[in-house]
């Protein structure tokens, strides 16, 4: 399977993506630059963090429209898999491929941390390699991740299962529910706040991510995505 | 432009003073010029020889730094030093201040400082890895200070984080002298390939100079001169400028990727005095000159002058030397990444800086006036009158508290020492994935991804000390920053520095910054760390008061085996070590206690004189702890400094949430085994205590006292924690080295137990942490006037 990692103007954690994908897999991804409307040989699609267009005016708000988000959709639309990790969820929002709204955090500050994440179901080709329940320790670094949604979403998001990772110790940003991360309907799009991409080795002090990404490299495989 | 002032107005009027220049000063420059200056010219010489740019005050006295070294690829004088770090790696590093527009606009004043440094890196042709700032501020029981400490952090960590460049060191420190003089210094670390190299150098005759980034606006005019004038707040407020690190981000990756084209002749960027000092710093290191027109400089606003262009200070902005054909190059990656790249001139032989105006000749001044021919001062120095009151001070006046464990508990909450994780987990300090020792530590530690290799990396700057004895300051600033660097397993390689001092014309501050000066060079020297890079800034002062003087140091070291790293973090079973000198001799108590945090915290006093340090110890220090971390003896390790051995203790039982039990006793007894350890020979600055009959006359033979053994301060020592079974085999390193070394006790249990002569300190660590976690919390909380819950309780712990 093919993997590309969206560089759009501001991203600053694409690198760190293809790094972690490189040592977790073995494989290459393709940075993949954000005026490239056509996505198709891509199996899967990492939106990275960072500040796309500097975040000035809402996180992700700008980058919604750039034209490879036309081959994000396109992905998500046909059952390929498209992950957003922090500004990447963001983006996923404003996109509308994701239900929901980010908001500042409840303390006003940017917090970067490594926090408990529980892991709230395992039958995504994202957490497959988690137990259910299992609590990791994973990055946070982000100052617009207070996630909301007005109460009928956030029920239908409970009822329906879709909440995939949940902060486990204090909440760090006053997000509802205390999500960090969420899937689509059909569950091959993944919006996630913390950083599994940082967790890739013991001296970064976590290893936790790796799992997410080895997962999403054998789903890929066994859906025999392009 | 027709209203600008015409040279006989300038003379007649002396309107050279309104841009900073003195009378004699504007006759040096018609003097060199042929002619008197027009207003653009006089513009030109005004910001080029401000203290900031020309540094004409402390010129002299940085020649006196060690710049030299096997290490180094590239020493001062560029945007930035280079080290060597092995592997055909090297890292690029600089630090400089922000002091005086973080005082009137901290968040962008502390945003364009963390956005100015990063330039300065990535000009070099490295990518930046990692930025830290030391920062200083008045008391925070005063709202402003708590206010600007809030702004200035919100500042760095809203630029850094975008750029997505970790923060991932640093200090904070408070004290009464930054109440109207914060300062703000940024330091930025890159890493390159040595043959990525690039130098901000003008050569080729026709080469084309271009304007490359943002465009240029009205933003910053005069801020080079403005942060040379006393008292800021009373000064243009517009010169201040506004940074954008989305402008950023874009610049540094496509100048990264200019550079890595190889057609690049020169890179600089337009920092301070804009336009101007750029182009005539990077004509001045190629001996060429330039022509250039303000007409072609890409504007955000209508109506500039030729004066405004070439004073502008907008951010973001780069100059570039190209080669002769390849403009086209720098156009096209520039065009890729939504920025502009502008021909506005070319290089020249004729040693001139040449400013047109649509072609019309606006401004023509020989390079080697603006920059080689600055007016040098040398500028009378004076020990200031303070001092011989502190020296007066007796430390038998000083009584023992009647608690020691409540000491150990204020200090812990102090300020200066307390955690200040809140600061920090503002900044995103693991961007770039590759933080494997990260804030808190004594240094922090960037892997470099596909090695086994790491860059180490702290900043010190003891102002207290420099402020008793700028000459010890200045030895005790290089000497804790290698001592950091080794603490987490890394050899020192070179050092950069900010040196803040208040007005060089009061002949007591050029006083403390020579002496600093001289003392950093004597550390330097004998610990083998150059200076490759660095900065000075003067006039931090505000109604006629100057700050202490603070030579603050960037340090960095390369860690060769990143599996072999250490952070203060213990963990049960281990061997508590301390090496270095365990005790004052008898009748020195007095040196341990002067300066110390805790005659500050506890007594209320600032006495006596910093601390003694000797260099010669201080390297067999340093090289016995790297030796036993780089063998695996040691799992942990903490430098001993502010607050002494207890605090130092209490730090490392904290960052592993584990006790000890240690029996200190041996430390106190004068002369017994390795504990006491020879004091090494008086500190070279010390010949008035060395001499003084009245205190080498040992008095008695009674033991240390307590509280001089637990918080007294002193240089070159570090505590180890090692697995047991090395112990012995560290302790005989140290005998053949010729160090001292102490066997304390054994970690373990959930209370830290200090055994001195008399009382012992029995605390929970739980407790410990409390009072380090929430004093700055606390102290940051809109309710000041309220008590602290976590202040020490009166009752037992």
């Amino acid at each position: 399977m093919r993997v590309a990692v969206i560089q759009f103007p501001g991203s600053n954690c694409d690198m760190d993506t293809v790094l972690a994908l490189r040592d977790v897999t073995g494989a290459e991804p393709d940075l993949v630059w954000h005026g490239q409307r056509d996505l198709s040989d891509y199996g899967a699609i990492f939106l990275p963090g960072g500040f796309s267009y500097g975040d000035y005016l809402r996180a992700g708000a700008i980058a919604r429209f750039a034209e490879a988000m036309d081959g994000v959709r396109r992905a998500a639309e046909d059952g390929r898999l498209v992950i957003g990790i922090c500004n990447g969820f963001q983006i996923l929002l404003e996109a509308g491929l994701l239900p929901g709204a980010m908001l500042h955090n409840d303390h006003l500050q940017f917090r970067c941390a490594i926090v408990p994440v529980r892991v709230e179901r395992t039958d995504t080709p994202f957490t497959s390699g988690y137990a259910q329940g299992q609590v990791l320790r994973l990055p946070i670094a982000h100052g617009e991740g207070n996630y909301y949604a007005d109460g009928e979403t956030l029920e239908a998001l409970e009822r329906n299962r879709r909440v995939v990772f949940r902060y486990a110790g204090e909440n760090p940003n006053g997000s509802r529910n205390a999500i960090a991360g969420i899937v689509n309907e059909a569950g091959n799009v993944l919006g996630m706040m913390p950083h599994p991409e940082r967790a890739v080795h013991r001296l970064l002090g976590s290893e936790d991510g790796r799992a997410l990404i080895a997962a999403i490299l054998q789903a890929g495989r066994e859906r025999q995505l392009v | 432009m027709s209203n600008e002032p015409t040279a006989d107005r300038i003379e007649a009027e002396a309107l050279y003073r309104d841009l900073g220049m003195t009378g004699e000063e504007y006759r040096r420059a018609a003097e060199l010029l042929g002619r008197r200056p027009n207003w653009v010219e006089l513009g030109l010489f005004s910001v080029m020889w401000s203290e900031h740019c020309s540094y004409k005050s402390s010129r002299r006295v940085l020649r006196r730094f060690p710049t030299k070294g096997p290490q180094v690829l590239q020493g001062p004088g560029e945007n930035a030093g280079v080290v060597d770090i092995g592997d055909g790696l090297a890292v690029a590093f600089k630090m400089e201040s922000h002091n005086h527009p973080s005082a009137i606009e901290p968040y962008q004043g502390a945003a364009t400082g963390v956005g100015g440094i990063i330039r300065d890196v990535f000009t070099m042709g490295a990518r930046p890895i990692a930025l830290l700032d030391s920062l200083r501020f008045g008391p925070p029981d005063d709202a402003r200070q708590r206010y600007l400490l809030r702004e200035v952090v919100a500042g760095i960590a809203g630029y850094g984080n975008a750029i997505g460049i970790p923060t991932v060191g640093g200090e904070v420190k408070f004290a009464e002298s930054y109440r109207h003089n914060p300062l703000v210094n940024a330091m930025c670390v890159g890493l390159m390939r040595h043959e990525d190299l690039a130098r901000g150098t003008a050569r080729g005759v026709g080469n084309p100079v271009m304007v490359v980034g943002a465009r240029t606006g009205r933003d910053g005019i005069h801020g080079a001169t403005f942060a040379s004038a006393e008292d800021p707040l009373e000064k243009e407020r517009s010169a201040v400028q506004v940074g954008d690190p989305f402008m950023e981000k874009l610049l540094v990756e496509a100048c990264l990727e200019l550079i890595a084209t190889g057609a690049v002749v020169g890179i600089q960027d337009m920092g301070a005095a804009g336009l101007t000092s750029s182009g005539a710093e990077m004509a001045s290191r190629a001996g060429s000159g330039l022509d250039i027109d303000v007409a072609l400089v890409p504007r955000r606003e209508t109506g500039m002058t030729p004066y405004e262009v070439m004073l502008s200070e907008s951010q973001e902005r780069m100059l570039v030397v190209m080669e002769r054909g390849k403009e086209s190059v720098a156009e096209e990656i520039f065009r890729k990444w939504g920025l502009e790249a502008a021909v506005i001139g070319r290089v020249t032989d004729d040693g001139m800086l040449r400013v047109r105006d649509g072609g019309r000749v606006v401004a023509e001044v020989p390079v080697r006036a603006l920059v080689d021919e600055a007016p040098v001062y040398e500028r009378p120095a004076r020990e200031p009158e303070e001092l011989r009151a502190f020296r007066a001070w007796r430390w038998e006046e000083t009584p023992r508290p009647q608690r020691l464990d409540e000491a150990l508990l204020t200090l812990l909450g102090s300020p200066d020492l307390a955690d200040k994780e809140w600061v920090w987990r503002q900044y995103d300090h693991m961007v770039q994935a590759s933080t494997a020792v990260r804030p808190g530590a004594d240094a922090a530690v960037i892997w470099i991804r596909g090695t086994r290799k790491g860059v180490a990396l702290c900043t010190d700057g003891p102002g207290r000390y420099a402020r008793l004895n700028p000459l010890a300051g200045g030895m005790h600033a290089v000497a804790e920053a290698a001592r950091n660097l080794v603490c987490v397993g890394a050899r020192p390689l070179a050092i950069t520095d900010c040196l803040n001092f208040g007005n060089p014309e009061k002949p007591e501050v050029f006083y403390q910054f020579r002496q600093a000066v001289e003392g950093m060079s004597r550390a330097c020297e004998v610990l083998g760390t150059p200076v490759v890079s660095g900065n000075v800034s003067f006039y931090n002062e505000s109604k006629g008061v100057d700050i202490d003087p603070t030579p603050i140091v960037g340090a960095v070291g390369v860690v060769d085996d990143v599996e072999r790293i250490c952070t203060p973090a213990w963990r049960p079973g281990l061997t508590v070590i301390l090496v270095g000198p365990g005790a004052p001799a008898s009748g020195e108590e007095g040196a341990w206690l002067g300066g110390s945090e805790y005659l500050l915290r506890v007594h209320g006093r600032l006495a006596g004189d910093a601390p003694p340090l000797d260099l010669e110890m201080e390297r067999r220090v340093q090289a016995l702890c790297l030796e036993a971390i780089r063998r695996g003896w040691a799992a942990a390790a903490h430098d001993v400094s502010e607050g002494g051995l207890a605090v130092a203790l209490a730090e490392m039982a904290i960052a592993g949430g584990v006790g000890a039990e240690l029996d200190l006793r041996g430390l106190g007894s004068a002369g017994a085994g390795a504990g006491a350890g020879p004091p090494g020979q008086a500190p070279e600055w010390d010949t008035a205590r060395a001499g003084d009959p009245a205190r080498s006359k040992a008095a008695a033979e009674a033991p240390v006292r307590a509280d001089v053994l637990l918080f007294g301060e002193a240089g070159s020592r570090i505590v180890l924690a090692v697995a047991p079974e090395h112990a012995e085999a560290l302790s005989a390193l140290a005998t053949e080295a010729g160090v001292p070394l102490a066997v304390l006790g054994t970690t373990g249990g959930e209370r830290l137990i200090l055994r001195t002569v008399d009382e012992a300190v029995d605390v929970p660590v739980k407790r410990l942490t409390e009072v380090w976690k929430e004093a700055i919390p606390w102290a940051l909380a809109e309710n000041s006037g309220a008590t602290s819950p976590v202040r020490p309780a009166t009752s037992p712990v």
